[in-house]
């Protein structure tokens, strides 16, 4: 198939599922119980009968429901996803303000998640009865049974308390006057324990994948031949063998990451990470729905992105898919 | 090359007998259910047996275990009883995650079941339907939910059911597609048999083993995702629960380490003994697996 | 003809759920410089495991190699070094697999996957490698080779990566091709173009093969000399011509009367019998004596007694049976 067709294709259908997530939001905002000024306004807005009245003119809420939805649709995909009340901002700017820790957060505990899963994975195929694969058996087990945001707590007790090495809230320390070098450093040290708490989760997961699919591989008849033509060991660990087990790895990771978008809610809320989780946090307990549902449209739009990548990124690690046979 | 010894066959077993014998020689599911039945006598005997109220303050704020006898497990910040709080935090937990697991096998099969028997356009649509589900964050679109409508355990439940289901409803999807095209199928149809009547009795108990051992492991996520709506203070405000326990502690961490320590681990050993009945009865559905 | 190869009283044993199995019991073959040696027999009776004993790739565990040498001229492969084993390895014994289909690494080209092969055998640039293997995937007949190496082993038939396996095995000019039945997953009419041109690369390059097999056919047409294996053992091998002329082992002459013949006439009584009964009999359970004793035709009380050594007849003629003159006589 020709490859920019494709390209073609799948944006079309992200931006199918884009609206989908805006008819959504607004269908949220008029199932709610009450007045949608109300929802709209927010209910700690201290919203005035004037407000509402402008709201009901701006949203057109005295038209038809289509032409409601018509109007709403409109205005998100011009970049006006409302106006906060509660913050008063733009709900965009708002978003836009805390989207890249929320970003950087995520992408570092699934880059580290990837990297060190696989890692494990690989090295526990080579011994299936050996140390590494039981504890990549045992952390994955704990890692997926324990609530992520107590596993950060855990974390926070341990670092804090027991050995205090790293900052156990917020993104960096604003008493710190250390230059623009200094401050990336400050950013990196307060990552750390959010991106372990997030990434640990997937990581065991990873790398119980990765083995398993190690396993089956090490036993395939490419392998043999590999070794056939004199490769050595770790060579056919690494290129021959890995390059085939990171495939399922990266599917799943593609479709885990709304999951991991979630998890990344509840870490933001332990370690006061300044993202989109906290802002979500902070505006549900002050009722400022649109900033809410504005978190919810924009995760979702990463959730797409991320979805778009992951497709790329197989096509470049399975030819197979690349040439659709 | 080696002759495979195949095993010979001794007697013929039904197959839920033959399932339930291996999923007893199986460590994981064995210790799974053990955990479930624990957890389940400490939160339905347990009231009988210790019956201080979770809510009532009954001693000195942030007191440690073993301090005090009258809170064995220390005390939270309200200076309120910690074991009184893990034994009656359960009930409305296990609730949650048994009914919004409900909800979320209803919903994904129902999907699945009409998308991999009618294909085409209906399952068309209905994948779409799906993948639009998997593209909302979870636990954000629950969040949402639970704070436009009133909360109340019911509507978390309700919830992390309608936030949850895609996964079930791909899997049951898929093992429509397959059973559909086998031998026993296509002889209901020769004699006549409704589409109904073959998507519910003869497809569905045919794909039901990867569904149990699917249901189970629902179940756990939806404990996990209750208990971290919870954690956010957005449960139902009036049901002690040990994810409400842990984020009432969590400000207090640094002081008193048993507030949220102990309810965390319920909730972990809860979720564990789920997921170790998932393995236990996946090894007992699939004997190829069981070789491994 | 110096010997190139020397397989002597090799054991290989695997453990079971069900005990200790006997895969491979006291083999002894020989390959001279420059012949095509034949090994036939049922699947399961030590063919490839004798292969994966050559290259040092028996599957450990469960798998051990108990005794015997395998001498590549002098030096004894079964006591080199891993780093000697990965030279010997495609550069001066190489082998190519039964399944074209699996047996190729999907997520890299073919030329790519050539030419590793040539780049971990010889000191060479990475083009140069690249050539060798577009001039490999010439010789074997693969039509536009330049445009082909860069292809994704999917995107070719089984014929063709049958093709590149050979391309792969031979690129490095190896000593010992080791072709473990090549051609069994693939078309008839494949089959015939793989022969042929294993059979040409071999005159030109007078690379000496192991042609592992259980086709008759294939072997009146390609080998020099056959050796013919049961149950882990080797029961009969001499020249093809007199194997298949005058076949000793009851067995051997089972296998041969397997194969249909089109020039005889098919009315014609064959004098012995063209289905041989029974199976294999498993190897955890063999006793002492000849393992082919349960399906043999002429079998005496000697048989189940004791295990035929494998004993010359005449000129490069061995056999391993108690009752050898009976057998021909009938």
């Amino acid at each position: 198939m020709n490859m920019a067709w494709m390209v073609v294709r799948r944006l079309f259908h992200a931006f199918v599922l884009v609206l989908a997530v805006l008819v959504l939001n607004f269908l949220l905002i008029h199932l709610a119980p009450g007045d949608p000024a109300d929802v709209i306004a927010g209910e700690m807005g201290g919203a005035t009968e004037e407000m509402l009245a402008d709201i009901r003119k701006t949203y057109g809420l005295d038209k038809p429901i289509y032409v409601q939805l018509g109007v709403y649709l409109e205005r998100a995909l011009q970049g006006d996803l409302g106006q906060s009340f509660f913050y008063n901002a733009p709900v965009l700017d708002l978003v836009a303000g805390r989207a890249g820790a929320t970003i950087l957060l995520v992408v570092t505990a699934l880059l580290f998640a990837i990297a060190v899963g696989t890692l494990l994975g690989v090295l526990a195929s080579h011994k299936p009865k050996g140390i590494v694969s039981g504890l990549v058996t045992l952390v994955s087990v704990v890692g997926y049974s324990a609530p992520i945001f107590w596993t950060g707590l855990m974390l926070v007790i341990l670092f804090a308390w027991v050995i205090p090495i790293f900052p156990i809230a917020n993104m960096f320390d604003i008493t710190k006057d250390t230059g623009f070098f200094g401050f990336i450093l400050d950013v990196l040290h307060h990552l750390v324990l959010p991106a372990l708490t997030l990434g640990i989760v997937y990581l065991a997961q990873y790398a119980r994948l990765t083995r398993a699919s190690m396993l089956e591989i090490l036993g395939s008849d490419y392998i043999r031949t590999a070794r056939a033509k004199g490769v050595a060991e770790t060579k056919v660990y690494t290129h021959h063998a890995l390059r085939n087990a990171i495939l399922p790895v990266v599917t799943i990771a593609g479709l885990q990451f709304g999951s991991i978008v979630s998890g990344a809610v509840l870490v933001e809320t332990v370690f006061s990470w300044p993202g989109l989780g906290t802002l979500a946090f902070e505006s549900i307990l002050a009722r400022d729905y649109p900033t809410v549902l504005g978190i919810l449209f924009f995760s979702s739009v990463l959730v797409i992105i991320a979805n778009l990548i992951t497709d790329l990124v197989y096509r470049i690690v399975d030819p197979r898919i690349r040439t659709g046979g | 090359m080696a002759t495979v010894d195949e095993p010979i066959v001794v007697e013929s077993q039904s197959p839920i007998r033959e399932a339930m014998r291996a999923f007893r020689q199986s460590w994981a599911g064995m210790l799974g259910l053990i955990l479930l039945i624990l957890v389940v006598l400490f939160t339905y005997v347990g009231p009988f047996l210790y019956s201080v109220d979770p809510f009532e303050v009954i001693w000195a704020p942030l007191t440690a275990p073993g301090e005090t006898e009258r809170a064995p497990l220390g005390t939270d910040y309200l200076g309120r009883d910690i074991l009184a709080g893990l034994i009656h935090g359960g009930s409305a937990t296990l609730y949650v995650g048994l009914a919004a697991g409900f909800i979320t096998i209803t919903i994904g099969i129902l999907m699945g079941a009409f998308a991999g028997f009618f294909r085409g356009a209906v399952d068309e649509v209905l994948m779409r339907i799906t993948e639009f589900f998997q593209v909302l964050p979870a636990l954000l679109f629950a969040m949402v939910l639970v704070t436009l409508f009133p909360p109340s355990i019911y509507i978390v439940a309700l919830a992390i059911g309608i936030v949850s289901w895609p996964t079930t409803a791909r899997l049951t999807r898929a093992e429509f597609l397959r059973i559909r095209t086998l031998e026993y199928v296509n002889a209901a149809r020769s004699v006549g048999a409704k589409n109904s009547r073959i998507m519910w009795r003869v497809i569905l108990p045919n794909a039901l083993a990867p569904l149990i051992v699917s249901a189970t492991l629902t179940i756990g996520i939806a404990i996990l995702f209750e208990a971290g709506l919870s954690f956010l203070g957005l449960g139902d405000p009036n049901v002690f629960s040990w994810g409400l326990m842990i984020g009432a502690g969590r400000e207090y961490i640094l002081d008193a380490w048993w507030a949220v320590t102990f309810p965390g681990f319920m909730i972990f050993l809860t979720v564990l003994g789920f997921s170790l009945v998932g393995d236990g009865l996946n090894d007992a559905f699939n004997p190829k697996l069981r070789e491994r | 003809m110096t010997s190139l190869l020397t397989i002597k009283d090799l054991v290989v044993d695997f453990k079971t759920r069900a005990g200790n199995a006997r895969v491979l019991n006291q083999i002894s073959l020989e390959l001279k410089s420059g012949e095509i040696l034949g090994i036939v027999g049922e699947s399961g009776c030590g063919k490839s495991m004798t292969a994966l004993s050559v290259m040092g790739l028996v599957p450990s565990p469960p798998g051990k190699v108990s005794e015997g040498s395998i001498l590549l001229e002098e030096e004894d492969l079964l006591q080199a070094s891993n780093a000697r084993m990965r030279q010997v390895r495609g550069g001066i014994i190489s082998m190519i697999f039964q399944e074209p289909m699996t047996s190729l690494n999907p997520v890299f080209r073919v030329g790519d996957q050539i030419a590793e092969c040539v780049l971990l055998h010889e000191d060479i640039s990475k083009t140069d490698a690249w050539e060798r293997a577009v001039e490999m995937l010439t010789k074997v007949g693969i039509p536009e080779p330049a445009l082909r190496a860069k292809a994704y082993p999917h995107e070719l038939s089984g014929g063709m990566r049958q093709r590149v396996m050979i391309a792969m095995a031979l690129s490095c000019h190896p000593r010992v091709l080791i072709a473990d039945e090549p051609t069994t997953a693939l078309d008839v009419t494949v089959q015939a173009q793989i022969f042929d041109l294993l059979k040409d690369l071999q005159r030109e390059t007078g690379t000496a093969i192991i042609m592992i097999t259980h086709d008759m056919g294939a072997i009146a047409e390609l080998a020099d000399r056959v050796a013919v294996m049961y149950a882990g053992h080797i029961i009969e091998s001499g020249l093809t011509k007199d194997i298949l002329e005058n076949p000793h082992h009851p067995y051997t002459r089972g296998l041969i009367a397997c194969v249909p013949h089109l020039e005889t006439d098919p009315t014609e009584v064959r004098p012995y019998l063209s289905e041989i009964k029974g199976v294999v009999p498993s190897l955890t359970e063999l006793g002492k004596g000849c393992a082919f004793a349960d399906r043999c035709p002429y079998k005496t009380p000697v048989c189940e007694e004791r295990r035929p050594d494998i004993e010359p007849i005449s000129e490069g003629h061995a056999v391993a049976c108690h009752n050898v003159e009976y057998v021909v006589a009938v």
